[in-house]
């Protein structure tokens, strides 16, 4: 993988690149981003842009593009940010990613493109979530989408839930000229990227763009419909004639410990706290009708370590919470969430009690949390996961007032869909079993795809799976091979 | 958008809704709810669901006003539009030939119930169905109710009408004369059904009750609805909202009820005074711009 500065657009040579640094994303500073709800990273300017695509190596087999799960043209995409084509750059990348707006802001990059950069083996990758969700906020700005022209099939394919899974199967789709109609349960579309992620990471007039745009295409959208309850998969088949179905259902379902004093008033689920606010604009109370408890001046912790439980307590936070503790049973190295969303919490002043679990809720005798009792933890024999196991220290019991607790443990299936349909096969947790070349379930011109298969995972993993589900139903409408 | 095609007071502060749904009346099953979010900024509530049309499309609702969402509900009339209708959500009524059903309705309760005594008949029970309210002009449903059952049964707790007292009055006569009861099915405010809970486990008949918590997305997704049975946790939406009464913990029930009553007090009086308010704008009136059904 030798570096090729041939021909290239950029005119720097390799050593002069590597000696760019970094360049630093801007952000509202910490002690004001903590009072308020917008987002938090502000974009690069075109210079800053522009300089940090100078830093790209131009890998002649590029591991970015290896490593990422849409396959997006990282160098090709980079380097026309070097020559300011910028509109150029975002064509680039929709090749391979619909929601590049998306991405941009919330992929762990370090697990992905960045992770495997050859210039992170000398100094800090190229900063290519950056860049991404540069040109794709310019072309939104320029507003210059160009709308692709395809005779119609006569295909007609339903998606089932809008998060990022069935919104990519649905972009590609309309592309191909099938007829496209998204059903979704809640009465927003965009899944997980509207009912949890929130404003601050994610505003929401992205998502509106990106469906504005799909719209434009011609993607039909229905809410308020829930698969499996208002109709059924073969209601959608046979009497609504749907060609195929894509299930993008996600993973709903919110885990509890099964600790005394988890119906406490105060006592949270992460999807209950988050859709509160975000869906719901419950701290916008009472000009929105949705409350929630107020968190001013109170104690509040989350308990778990993902991107859910720093979403929910960088939102208290916001809210006015006093202390904002992140409870968690392994240590920094174990938590799942995103490296700048932990970086950013920290700076914000959020407290991390790591190896540390709750083992009980406590009560006012009134049915109000006031506390929680927590063990500290060290970490013993790894597991299933690979992970060390925590172990609780014995004896080392605290009791941590509260007023709010929000459990961010981890999600299970949402079995209705499943339940629904007769002969969708599902694996013993519950999740819907798809191969993963062609995403087929076991139902002929039934599609699964994203948390909903995979358990919850990552927004570039489900829109990965639409990708790959896309392409295969096309396949399957034009062969109506199986 | 959902179009309101009917609406009529059927009692002070209880209405009566028939709304355009034609998906969710073509699945609905008695038992079942539907969520409603009323207009832009307004939260999401679970109402159940009386009765539906499949060959007109339609499903009716009754509604009382209580805080400010079902208040400003009940002043939509006939060509409004609701934004949201979602449903029919949870599981139905278990409805078998048990022998003889009593079907206990207290307030708005009897509504609810009434979808499921009209099963309970059809598939050849015995049905006997007790009907209370405060006073006699709060008495619902009572043709209908008098249409399914074999015997009607009605009290008001101010004597008003018909017997005075309450509803598990009657119920524990009619267990006391020793007469065979096989299910016993209450729906009504929790005080009520707790009441018939109690009353039933010393005689150990097999009860059901219909639970209200808090909810949102009524799908299994947030978790908010979740009621304690038997000492472990389940979901009103997925799990119920049919819970058997003499497992169910009503005091977590009312608590978890509690816990915005604040926000709903201040929610209400805000309301009220906008009302007032001659300036105010008339927002909740949706405009039936939008394509119908969830289209959007
Ligand atoms: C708070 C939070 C923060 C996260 N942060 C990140 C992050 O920073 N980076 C990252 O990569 N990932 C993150 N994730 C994970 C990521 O959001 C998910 O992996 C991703 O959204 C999965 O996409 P999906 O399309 O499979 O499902 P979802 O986004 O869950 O969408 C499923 C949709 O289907 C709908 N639905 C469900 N059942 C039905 C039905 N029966 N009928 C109709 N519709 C139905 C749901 O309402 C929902 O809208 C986060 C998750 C959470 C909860
Ligand atoms: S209402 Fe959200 S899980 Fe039941």
């Amino acid at each position: 993988m030798s570096p090729t500065a041939s021909k290239s657009l950029n005119p720097l040579s390799p050593k002069e690149r590597i000696k760019i640094p970094r360049q630093p994303m801007p952000e509202q500073p910490p002690d004001v981003r903590n009072k308020n709800f917008n987002e938090v990273n502000l974009g690069y300017s075109e210079e800053l842009a522009r300089q940090e695509a100078r830093r790209c190596l131009e890998c002649a087999k590029p591991t970015c593009t290896e490593n990422c799960p849409v396959g997006v043209d990282v160098t090709a995409f980079v380097e026309l940010i070097v020559a300011g084509d910028f509109l150029g750059a975002a064509a680039k990348i929709r090749e391979a990613n619909v929601l590049p707006a998306i991405t941009g802001r919330v992929c762990p990059q370090e697990d992905h493109c960045e992770g495997k950069c050859l210039l992170a083996k000398k100094v800090k990758p190229l900063g290519i979530g950056y860049l991404e969700r540069f040109v794709a906020d310019y072309e939104q700005r320029r507003g210059t989408h160009v709308l692709p022209k395809v005779p119609p099939t006569g295909k007609k394919v339903a998606v089932v839930g809008s998060g990022p899974s069935g919104l990519t199967v649905a972009g590609d789709l309309i592309q191909k000229g099938h007829k496209v109609r998204v059903f979704e349960a809640l009465h927003e579309l965009g899944g997980v990227l509207v009912y949890g992620i929130p404003e601050f990471r994610l505003p929401k007039q992205i998502i509106r763009e990106q469906l504005d745009y799909m719209r434009e295409m011609g993607v039909e959208f229905e809410t308020d419909v829930v698969v499996g309850r208002t109709v059924t998969i073969d209601e959608l088949m046979n009497e609504e004639a749907y060609d195929a179905v894509y299930i993008g259902t996600g993973a709903g379902l919110p885990q509890f410990m099964g600790i005394p004093g988890e119906h406490l008033n105060g006592v949270y689920s992460a999807n209950e706290f988050l859709t509160r606010i975000n869906l719901m604009k419950a701290y916008r109370f009472p000009e929105y009708d949705e409350p929630m408890l107020d968190l001013h001046g109170k104690d509040v912790a989350v308990i778990g370590g993902g991107n859910t439980a720093l979403d929910a307590i960088r939102s208290a936070l916001r809210l006015g919470a006093k202390k904002a503790y992140v409870i968690y049973r392994r240590s920094d190295a174990e938590m799942p969430a995103r490296a700048e969303e932990v970086h950013h919490a920290k700076e914000e002043g959020i407290d991390f009690q790591m190896l540390t679990a709750p083992v009980e809720f406590l009560s006012n005798g009134k049915g109000w949390l006031t506390g929680a009792r927590c063990v500290r933890m060290e970490l013993g024999e790894p597991d299933a996961s690979g992970r060390r196991r925590p172990v609780p220290i014995k004896g080392s019991e605290f009791d941590l007032p509260l007023s709010v607790a929000v459990m961010a443990i981890g999600t299970m299936a949402n079995p209705i869909v499943q339940s629904t349909t007769p002969g969708l096969g599902t694996d013993k947790r519950g999740y819907i079993m798809a191969d993963s070349e062609k995403q087929r379930t076991t139902r002929k011109g039934v599609f699964a795809g994203g948390d909903i298969v995979t358990g919850a995972a990552t927004v570039i993993l489900a829109m990965g799976a639409g990708r790959r589900a896309a392409a295969s139903i096309h396949e399957y409408l034009t062969t109506g091979v199986w | 958008m959902f179009k309101i095609i009917k609406a009529e007071f059927i009692a002070p502060g209880i209405k009566r809704f028939v709304l355009e749904a034609p998906r969710i009346a073509r699945k609905q099953k008695p038992g079942q709810f539907v969520i409603l979010r009323i207009y832009e900024e307004g939260e999401r509530i679970p109402v159940t669901i009386e009765s539906s049309d499949p060959a007109r499309g339609t499903i009716s609702i009754v509604v009382q006003s209580v805080g400010k969402t079902t208040q400003m509900l009940n002043s939509f009339n006939s060509g409004d539009c609701i934004s949201d209708v979602v449903g029919p959500l949870g599981k139905p009524s278990e409805i078998e030939k048990f022998g003889t059903v009593v079907v206990v309705g207290g307030g708005v309760g009897t509504a609810m119930a009434y979808p499921s005594a009209v099963a309970f008949k059809k598939i050849g029970n015995r049905v006997i169905s007790i009907v209370g309210a405060r006073n006699k002009e709060l008495i619902i449903f009572e043709q209908e109710m008098r249409a399914v059952s074999d015997e009607l049964l009605i009290t008001t707790d101010d004597g008003s009408y018909a017997k005075k007292g309450f509803v598990t009055d009657e119920l524990r006569q009619l267990i006391e004369s020793g007469r065979q009861i096989d299910l016993v099915l209450a729906v009504g405010p929790i005080v009520m059904m707790k009441a018939v809970a109690e009353l039933t486990r010393k005689y150990n008949i097999h009860t059901v009750v219909s639970l209200n918590p808090i909810m949102i997305d009524g799908t299994g997704m947030c978790g908010g609805c979740r009621v304690l049975i038997d000492g472990k946790s389940q979901f009103a939406c997925v799990d119920g909202p049919e819970f058997d009464a003499h497992k169910v913990n009503f005091e977590v029930l009312v608590q978890r009820n509690a816990m915005y009553r604040e926000q709903e007090q201040r929610s209400l009086a805000e309301y009220q005074r906008s009302k007032a308010a001659p300036s105010s704008v008339n927002a909740e009136h949706e405009a039936c711009a939008g394509a119908p059904g969830g289209t959007r």
